[in-house]
Parts: C-alpha cells; sequence; structure tokens
C-alpha cells in the first residue's frame, strides 16, 4: 500500500495539506521575456533570452529541474546536419522532410532545426552534458567516428544522428539558467495569456497562473512571451489504472487552450495518431522490440529462429552491417523518433512486411524475443548501456530495475509482448515498439501553432517553441527552436512599449479559477471529467468524422462545459490545477473539431478521413487552413503550405535563415 | 498501531509508485522537490519518507530516485499489469525469468554508461 495508508494506519488520522494555502492572494511579476514552459524548449528559450540582455522569467507546472517530454532524459540526438561527420545539408535535409510530410511541417522550425541542431548539443555540452565517447568505450565501433568521438544512430554513413548521453540534460540546463539569473516559477500553472486591452487577436502581454502547491494567483507582466508548453494528451484516453501515458500527466494542452482563447492561429489539430496514449501499451523501452532506441535489434521467435529484415525495396538484408546503411540510390536514412512517416525515401530497414501472415501459419512461433546477444558487443552495449540507461524514462525504470532483477542483455533474451498477429505488421513503423494499435484511443499528431521565420505566431508577442508549434519534432527541434526563439523574443522585447493589463481581464480570470473549491454538494471528480471528455472524442471525433457527427460532438463539449464539467471539484490546490486541466481538455477538443469541420477533405497524410468527403488529398486542398477564435466565430483561411518561401519571405531557407535568425 | 477498522475508500490503482525504505531515508524531501507531478508530499512528521499521495499520477520516469542521495532510501514500483510482462529468457539454460519473481537471478552489477 502507499505510505498515505501507512500513516492512516499508524496514527488514525487524515494528515493536513503540507503547504501554506494562500487562495485568492495575488502576486504580479514583471519581465521582459515570459517563457511558459521549463521543458527542454522552454529551457533554451530562457538561457538565449537571458544570453541577449534580457530579464527572463519561466512558469512551469512542474519542477523545471526534471520537467517536459524531455525532462527524464535523452539518448538521441536528431537531424544535427552540421555536425563535423554529416553527409547531408540544413537544406537537403529540410526539403526532403516537408516532402516526406508531403508539405504539412512547419518550414521555419524545420530549417532552424537542421541548422541548430547541432550547434544546440555543442551549447549542451559547454553546459555540462557528456556527447562523445571519451573514456573511449566504444573504440572501434562502427557508429563512432575516431577524431571527434562522435557517436551515430541509424544511418553510418551519413551520420546526422547522434547518440548522446543526455539522462541529466535537464539538470544540466537548469543549473546554467539559475546561474545566468533566470527566474524560475515552479509549480505554477498557466491559466490564461493576458493581451493588451484584454481583447482577443491582440499582443500578448503577460499571463494568469495558479500555484499548485498553495493555490495563488500570479499575473506576470511581459513585453515578449515564449510559449513552449508542450502538447496535448488526455484527449481521446486517460486511464490512471491502465499504463503507460506516453505523455506526463501535465500535458494537457494547456498552450493550446490559452492561446485560442487569446485569438492566435492553428494549423493541422485535424491530424491525429493512434500510436500514443495507449492504454494497453508496455513500460516504454522495457519490452523486448526493434524499433527506435532497439533499432537494428535481432528478433528470434520461441524457438530461436531469426526474423529476417528487408530494406525499402523488400530486399532481404544480408547482414547486421546493412541495417546501418542507407540503400543503394538513397540519399539518407531519416531515422525513427522524429514523427515523420516512413516514406521509400526516408525509411530505415525493416522486418519482413508479412511477418503477421508468417505468425498466424506458425513458420514464426510466439513469443518473440529481442535477442541483442546476436549484436557485436559494441553495439549491444551502445543499445542497452548507453541510450537504455540515458534515454528518458530508462536509466532508473528500465535499466536500474531489470538489471537489478538480473537481466543481461549478453546473457539473455528480452521478450516481446505477445499480441494479435496483425500488431506485429501495422506499428507504425513496423517494428512493433508500443503495443497494439487501438484507433480509438488517438492523439493529437502535428497540429500546433503557426509560426513564421521569427518563430512567432499570429499573435505579436507571442513566439513558440518545442511541440508547441506545429510539424513534426522530437527532443533537437524543441532546443533549436527554443533557442531561436528566446533570440527572437529578447530582441523584440528590446523595443517593445511596457505592457499594461486590463484589470478586468484579470478579475474575470481569478473568478473563473477559484470556483471548483467553492462546489456545492454535488461535485465532479476532475478524472471522471476528463475520461468522459474522451469518449466524447472516441465517439465523435475520431478515426472516421463527418460533419453530422462532429456538430454533435461539439455540441455535447459544449454541453459538458456548462454542465457537468462546470461542477468540477477541488479541495486542494494540486486538485484545482487537475480540474482546471479538464477545462483546458474541453477546449482542445474543440479546437480539434472546428480543424477537422473546416477541411473538408480526406487526408492520407494528416491521417484523416471524412465519411462526408472521401476523395483523399484532391490538389485543391493540400493547403494548410489556419483556424482561430473570434468572438463567438471561429475564423477560417487558406495558407499556401510553402507560406514560409513566399513573399513577404525569400524563396531560400538560408535566405530566409540570414535575415530572421538573429545571428 | 490502531485497532479500530476505518471506511476508507480503495486504494488508488496502481497502490504504491513509489516505495521508501524509513530506516534509510532521512525525510529530506529531496524527492518531493523533484517531482514532475508533484505525486509525494512532505510528511508531517519530520525525517519520515515522504507520503505517496497520488501514486495514480506516477510517470514511472525515476527522477525522484536519481534525485536521491542515499542509496536504497527509494525505489520505483511499475504498476504491476506492466511489469508482470517484462520476461526474459536466459539463451544458454532456456529459464525464463520476469520482474517481480520470488526467486529471482542474481542482480547483473553493470552500471550504464556514463
Amino acid at each position: 500500500m502507499t505510505t498515505w495508508h501507512e500513516y492512516f494506519r499508524r496514527t488514525g488520522s487524515i494528515p493536513e495539506w503540507p503547504y501554506p494555502i494562500r487562495y485568492e492572494k495575488e502576486t504580479e511579476v514583471t519581465t521582459d521575456v515570459l517563457v511558459l514552459g521549463g521543458g527542454i524548449a522552454g529551457c533554451h528559450a530562457a538561457i538565449n533570452a537571458k544570453r541577449k540582455g534580457a530579464k527572463v522569467i519561466v512558469v512551469e507546472k512542474g519542477p523545471t529541474k526534471w520537467s517536459g517530454d524531455g525532462g527524464a532524459g535523452v539518448d538521441h540526438w536528431l537531424s544535427a546536419c552540421t555536425n563535423p561527420c554529416s553527409k547531408v545539408s540544413a537544406e537537403e535535409f529540410t526539403e526532403s522532410v516537408i516532402r516526406d510530410l508531403k508539405g504539412y511541417d512547419c518550414g521555419p522550425a524545420r530549417y532552424v532545426n537542421a541548422r541548430e541542431s547541432w550547434d544546440a548539443l555543442l551549447d549542451c555540452e559547454r553546459m555540462g552534458m557528456k556527447i562523445r565517447d571519451v573514456t573511449d568505450e566504444f573504440k572501434g565501433a562502427d557508429f563512432r567516428d575516431e577524431e571527434t568521438k562522435l557517436m551515430f544512430a541509424y544511418d553510418y554513413t551519413n551520420r546526422i544522428d547522434l547518440r548522446v548521453y543526455g539522462h541529466n540534460v535537464k539538470p544540466v540546463l537548469y543549473r546554467e539558467m539559475k546561474r545566468l539569473g533566470v527566474e524560475v516559477y515552479d509549480r505554477v500553472m498557466v491559466t490564461s495569456l493576458l493581451t493588451e486591452g484584454g481583447k482577443s487577436g491582440t499582443r500578448v502581454i503577460g499571463t494568469t497562473g495558479i500555484d499548485m502547491r498553495t493555490g495563488e494567483f500570479f499575473i506576470f507582466k511581459s513585453k515578449a512571451n515564449v510559449i513552449a508548453m508542450g502538447r496535448p494528451a488526455r484527449l481521446w484516453s486517460f486511464s490512471t489504472e491502465y499504463r503507460p501515458l506516453w505523455n506526463d500527466m501535465n500535458h494537457t494542452g494547456d498552450a493550446l487552450a490559452i492561446s485560442w482563447n487569446a485569438g492566435a492561429e492553428f494549423v493541422d489539430l485535424e491530424q491525429s495518431s493512434a500510436r500514443m496514449d495507449n492504454p494497453l501499451g508496455y513500460i516504454p523501452y522495457g519490452a523486448g522490440n526493434c524499433s527506435n532506441t532497439y533499432y537494428g535489434t535481432p528478433i528470434v521467435d520461441a524457438n530461436g529462429k531469426e526474423v529476417p529484415w528487408v530494406d525499402r525495396d523488400g530486399r532481404q538484408l544480408g547482414s547486421v552491417e546493412e541495417r546501418f546503411q542507407p540503400s543503394p540510390q538513397q540519399k539518407f536514412i531519416l531515422g525513427l523518433g522524429l514523427r515523420v512517416p516512413l516514406t521509400y525515401e526516408n525509411m530505415c530497414k525493416i522486418l519482413v512486411r508479412d511477418l503477421s501472415e508468417r505468425i498466424r501459419n506458425r513458420e514464426f512461433v510466439l513469443p518473440l524475443y529481442a535477442d541483442l546477444t546476436r549484436l557485436t558487443a559494441h553495439e549491444r552495449r551502445a543499445i542497452f548501456g548507453l541510450m537504455v540507461g540515458n534515454e528518458g524514462k530508462t536509466r532508473i525504470p528500465v535499466y536500474d530495475i531489470l538489471t537489478k532483477a538480473g537481466f543481461d542483455p549478453d546473457k539473455d533474451m528480452l521478450q516481446v509482448p505477445v499480441m494479435d498477429p496483425e500488431s506485429y505488421s501495422k506499428n507504425v513503423t513496423g517494428n512493433f515498439w508500443s503495443g497494439t494499435i487501438l484507433p480509438p484511443f488517438r492523439s493529437v499528431a502535428e497540429g500546433g501553432l503557426v509560426a513564421d521565420w521569427d518563430l512567432r505566431t499570429s499573435l505579436e508577442g507571442l513566439y513558440a517553441a518545442g511541440y508547441s508549434i506545429f510539424g513534426a519534432g522530437a527532443h533537437s527541434n524543441a532546443a533549436s527552436s527554443g533557442r531561436y526563439a528566446g533570440r527572437k523574443a529578447a530582441a523584440y522585447a528590446m523595443t517593445a512599449s511596457e505592457p499594461l493589463v486590463e484589470r478586468g481581464q484579470i478579475e474575470r480570470e481569478k473568478a473563473r479559477v477559484y470556483v471548483p473549491l467553492k462546489q456545492g454538494k454535488r461535485g465532479i471528480g476532475w478524472k471522471e471529467v476528463n475520461i468522459a471528455i474522451c469518449k466524447i472524442m472516441q465517439d465523435y471525433c475520431g478515426e472516421y468524422r463527418s460533419e453530422e457527427t462532429l456538430k454533435m460532438g461539439l455540441r455535447l463539449l459544449g454541453e459538458v462545459r456548462e454542465s457537468e464539467a462546470s461542477m468540477v471539484y477541488a479541495g486542494n490546490p494540486h486538485e484545482l490545477a487537475r480540474a482546471l486541466e479538464s477545462q483546458m481538455i474541453i477546449t482542445v477538443g474543440e479546437m480539434v473539431v472546428q480543424a477537422s469541420l473546416a477541411r473538408k477533405a480526406s487526408s492520407a497524410a494528416l491521417n484523416f478521413h471524412r465519411l462526408d468527403y472521401p476523395i483523399q488529398d484532391p490538389p485543391e486542398w493540400q493547403k494548410l487552413l489556419p483556424i482561430r477564435q473570434e468572438g463567438d466565430r471561429v475564423e477560417v483561411r487558406e495558407l499556401p503550405q510553402n507560406y514560409h518561401l513566399l513573399p513577404p519571405y525569400a524563396p531560400s531557407y538560408e535566405e530566409n535563415y540570414r535575415v530572421h535568425s538573429g545571428l | 498501531m490502531s485497532d479500530k477498522t476505518y471506511m476508507v475508500p480503495n486504494p488508488p490503482t496502481p497502490n504504491e509508485a513509489i516505495e521508501f525504505d524509513s530506516a534509510i531515508c532521512n525525510g529530506c524531501n529531496a524527492c518531493v522537490d523533484a517531482c514532475r507531478t508533484d505525486v509525494l508530499m512532505p510528511n508531517p512528521t519530520k525525517n519520515m519518507p515522504p507520503i505517496v499521495l497520488y501514486p495514480d499520477e506516477c510517470w514511472y520516469c525515476g527522477c525522484c530516485v536519481q534525485e536521491c542521495s542515499r542509496t536504497g532510501a527509494i525505489a520505483l514500483v511499475h504498476p504491476l499489469n506492466q511489469s508482470i510482462v517484462v520476461a526474459w529468457k536466459r539463451k544458454e539454460t532456456g529459464e525464463d525469468f520476469r520482474l517481480g519473481m520470488k526467486n529471482p537471478p542474481p542482480p547483473n552489477k553493470r552500471p550504464p554508461s556514463t
């Protein structure tokens, strides 16, 4: 049982809330640059804004030292095109990825990442993160460069993706932030954006926040803001009894909700995937597989028979080494983890495509195993020891726990989850990464805020970084866009006028946020509200959508907000934040439904299916559809996918970067 | 120790998430401040291990364990439905092992690559 039960049994009493209660108490803080979210993107933004001489504050729902998707560590540093061993230019990389995504990508953010991923990594190295094999543990390995001691993943010829020792990336960033004098407000949930005149669509001049431990009300006034609050989760599936949640509990799409309420523009929210948030998933990195961190791992069946690997042409590979080399005529392997789908151009090697059939006909007998012993000692140690050991949620949850329990990759085969035969071929990467895919349990894919070459959103004073911007990405994207947006925000702050907050906006927000503490007889818990919203989304905004049912979903979400969810109850500051989150989730759901209504065509590229518009990707619909809220209306407009290379911008990435990067 | 029986609702599931050894833990609460989702609360009794108030909100990241400076004071406990299916086979002997088994094999003491 928990220590709570132990305490209760021992003392017969319920412990009192351990932090001072400060409901309604206001604290007002002013700064030049306010960074919303203290994850990887937020920390890089804060550091780089501070280096430009701005006064910087970070506000974070959790503890900045460890928070965010990248907070528990990182093993892969992707898209490092400008590293000394790379054979892929930033331009080539950018164009290739945008093609892979069929144009549904944020061009500026993509190029910024290709240009600055390596620089961001060097910065981390200077701050104290280890990125090279300085102890020569992997000397002689085919994935290691002798001179630089850098180690590579996926494609050992083109070398754009590195293997790094990032288990302490967050403490390293946090220490640097504190050293530079960035002020950090931890355990504060941002509840709304403050805007000029208290109106929607005007300049963003700060935020309001609630302290999750004390319930105190914060007013942050700022000249410039960088929103880096991650990506929404808990929208189609939420269960604390079934595990795992891929995104941590704090990821409820607050960035989307608050920006939507302030009138910002979004794209691609109609895109979803059935990838993460799977209630029937497994301990991340703790089950046998050959994807991502375990890429290249031999898979064998119950009788030790190895499952063959094939290249993009279906040709069976003859050796392990081939798994890490591009195919003839292939420019480069993109690698996994970037959330970019496999295409003929970019794909890594995979297991035979008809594995499901061959399991059904008993050629391969379940269970399967990940047999690391068949790799070279270096590759084996790189996978289990370097990457499992530094990647987020692996050092303790997988490496420590499994090895203490006796697992030895030199002697043992790690069992692959036993699933229905189809799941062995159906998984997004083909290498059964996260267990059975269940279509009703979806997650927002790459939708987010629109950003320009300044990584500014449609709202003045609001810059964006990391997953808050639309488009595929991972850790290094957060780092690159973070440092870029931080520079730009600081530059803007230098000439921006003082923020003048409209008191009415504060009063309205303050009245709203404390309601859950004042519920009468019939309160409803935040979890029950969350799962109910998930149910609406599963049914009315699932894998297949149509006008009639989308509108029903919208009506239900609105009704839930006005009735059941308005009775959400909180008895302490922590519950208060969770209660407010459940209301954010409703807004995010509405945004996704609105985006779905706006796109009157199915799209394979967006994994978006409309029963009433079944034709996939008709040419006239290959465009972005920025949506925003204006009053009680939703405005939709059209934006060409290559907006970032059209006037007022230059036609080349290089030229735009030169003009806008602030370097 | 109380003799009474109380009306207590079903425990949150997963039940535990984080386990403390009160003989080693000195209640410094470093783990409390490391937790991303504020699962742990300081114990009202000084020097006692933190109270796991929200095991259902744990993300199983292990940051709390990484933060702790006293070996053995704190441990991460995966939910049973997750750990029960973590299994491996020893090639040489064909033996099957799993996380949490009654007579586990001797631990593998090799540290991760740092």
